[in-house]
């Protein structure tokens, strides 16, 4: 069978490693987004932060011998911690002066973190087991097994998210500080620890994302700051700070990546970024986003 | 009743907008369950006063002392868990949130808070309107909101900045009936205002700012003395 021309188990197949690319994508810039939105900080430190996620999920298992779903829970904390370390410690002071500062500090630790973990473990991957092989029949397209779970845990996350910021009371205040800290604050909200944890949160979710990451690509230092600068490209396309933007543009764009791969392979890693040009001239807030 | 045993009590109060000096000494107490009001011009530092109360000033000096403890060091978060509400003058209604969320937003910190339904009983269009996002209201929706969230925090002291602005005159005297009654109810209010005739229907004292300092202070009895003075204050 054929669409426009193209073998469908072709164009299946790219659509799928698509939208597994578009799982990173959106766990991702959802953090990032969270992230942006409380602090106005562009953490550089995201994909550095992603690797670890990676690497603790590798430590736990070669050290420790916790394999895939304690360190899907485990990692994820690890980097959550070391995050609000660096929020209490560095960031925290970097609060009442320009976004540029906090943008260059991270960037920083984001290259200090891939130094140090290339001087420890090389600069060359290291493979993590994949703990669901085989595959699925979905019909139309046999699928692996794993990949298919990584797509869910993306989507069951984000979601789990989108929920919590929208519909808790935790999330009205994160919503209602995202708009005037001061004032939350002033109704004696701590708004210094919910920046903390709110830090924590979404490089937390870089960190699962790196986990998530671990058996489809390999483990390596330079795993972060590859994905990163395509996933600033989605976050400026569905809107900086905006939740549900961050989630769809992650998706859609791993979606449209995919397409690109198969009907014109040569621009299929630069056309994230052609729509990025063509966002910012025609709507420089992007998808989602609010004018602020 | 003197300043020492005020509620609120703010002694030689200075405080700084990155380097311009905006407060120079403010010296004023609030006793238990008076509505106090500031009065004066345009930026003669009476919002300023309210929000360096609250914490919201980076920079600032003097003695602030609620029920006899000192709060010019603290956070603004542990000045509002000692029991003060502030309901700013641009009302700080959040536009991501609608109408029920705003007003639940605040934590309860008093030991004897308005219930909800108390809340929603004085103010119907805000149990009508719930669903709505916040900034959807009318401008005297919005005040009536930013009044209605703090009083279900169980604070007893209302810092309340200019809370007639811009509304029509049919709101602001409703407004003033519930001010009136929010003083029957036990509060202490401090009331920041441009609009003389209001505030001089409601509060025991006023006092007049200028140039970041309270250069006077006139009681309600004395009013009628005190209006000539006023005007010359207010340039009205």
């Amino acid at each position: 069978m054929e669409i426009f021309g193209i073998p469908a188990q072709a164009l299946y197949g790219q659509l799928a490693l698509g939208l597994v690319n578009g799982a990173f994508y959106a766990l991702l810039s959802l953090g990032l987004a969270i992230i942006f939105g409380l602090l106005n900080l562009i953490n550089f430190a995201h994909g550095a932060q992603y690797m670890l996620g990676a690497y603790v999920a590798w430590m736990l298992l070669s050290y420790l011998g916790i394999g895939f779903w304690g360190a899907l829970i485990l990692a994820p904390l690890v980097v959550a911690m070391l995050g609000m370390a660096l929020e209490r410690g560095l960031l925290r002071h970097l609060r009442d002066v320009d976004q540029i500062y906090g943008l260059l500090l991270t960037f920083g630790v984001a290259l200090i973190l891939e130094g140090l973990v290339a001087q420890t473990y090389g600069w060359s991957g290291m493979p993590y087991p994949n703990p669901l092989p085989g595959s699925v029949d979905l019909g139309f397209m046999r699928m692996p097994m794993y990949r298919l779970a990584a797509i869910a845990i993306s989507l069951v996350v984000c979601l789990a998210v989108w929920i919590a910021i929208e519909r808790t009371k935790l999330g009205a205040y994160l919503r209602a500080a995202s708009e005037d800290a001061d004032m939350v604050q002033a109704f004696g909200v701590n708004i210094p620890r919910l920046i903390m944890l709110t830090y924590g949160f979404g490089v937390g979710l870089a960190g699962l994302a790196g986990v998530v990451a671990a058996p489809v690509y390999q483990v390596s230092p330079a795993m972060g700051s590859n994905l990163i600068i395509v996933v600033f490209a989605v976050v400026v396309i569905g809107g900086m700070g905006s939740i549900a933007g961050s989630v769809i543009a992650g998706f859609g764009l791993g979606l449209i990546e995919g397409l690109t791969k198969v009907f014109y392979p040569a621009a299929s890693t630069t056309v994230i970024f052609f729509i990025m040009i063509l966002i910012l001239i025609f709507r420089p807030s992007g998808l989602f986003g609010s004018t602020r | 009743m003197t300043a020492d045993t005020a509620m609120l009590s703010v002694r030689n109060l200075h405080a700084w907008y990155g380097e311009s000096h905006v407060l120079h000494g403010v010296t004023l107490h609030v006793n238990r369950g008076e509505v106090v009001t500031l009065l004066g011009r345009n930026g003669a530092g009476k919002s300023t006063t309210m929000r360096a109360i609250m914490g919201l000033m980076k920079k600032r000096s003097g003695s602030i002392t609620y029920e006899g403890r000192e709060a010019i060091t603290l956070p603004s978060h542990q000045i509002a868990r000692m029991g003060i509400a502030y309901c700013p003058e641009h009302r700080g209604i959040f536009s991501r949130l609608d109408v029920q969320e705003n007003l639940e937003l605040p934590p309860v910190i008093g030991a004897y808070p308005l219930t909800l339904d108390r809340v929603q009983a004085m103010f119907p269009r805000l149990l009508e309107r719930r669903h709505s996002p916040g900034t959807k209201l009318s401008g005297g929706e919005q005040q009536m909101l930013a009044i209605a969230r703090i009083l279900r925090t169980g604070a007893r002291f209302l810092l309340l900045d200019e809370p007639t602005e811009g509304l029509a005159p049919i709101i602001v005297k409703h407004l003033g009936e519930i001010i009136g009654s929010l003083q029957s109810m036990g509060f202490t209010i401090l009331l920041v205002e441009q609009n003389f005739r209001f505030a001089s229907a409601l509060a025991d004292r006023h006092y007049v700012v200028e140039h970041g300092r309270v250069v006077d202070e006139i009681a309600s009895g004395e009013l009628a003395a005190g209006s000539a003075r006023m005007r010359v204050y207010l340039g009205v």
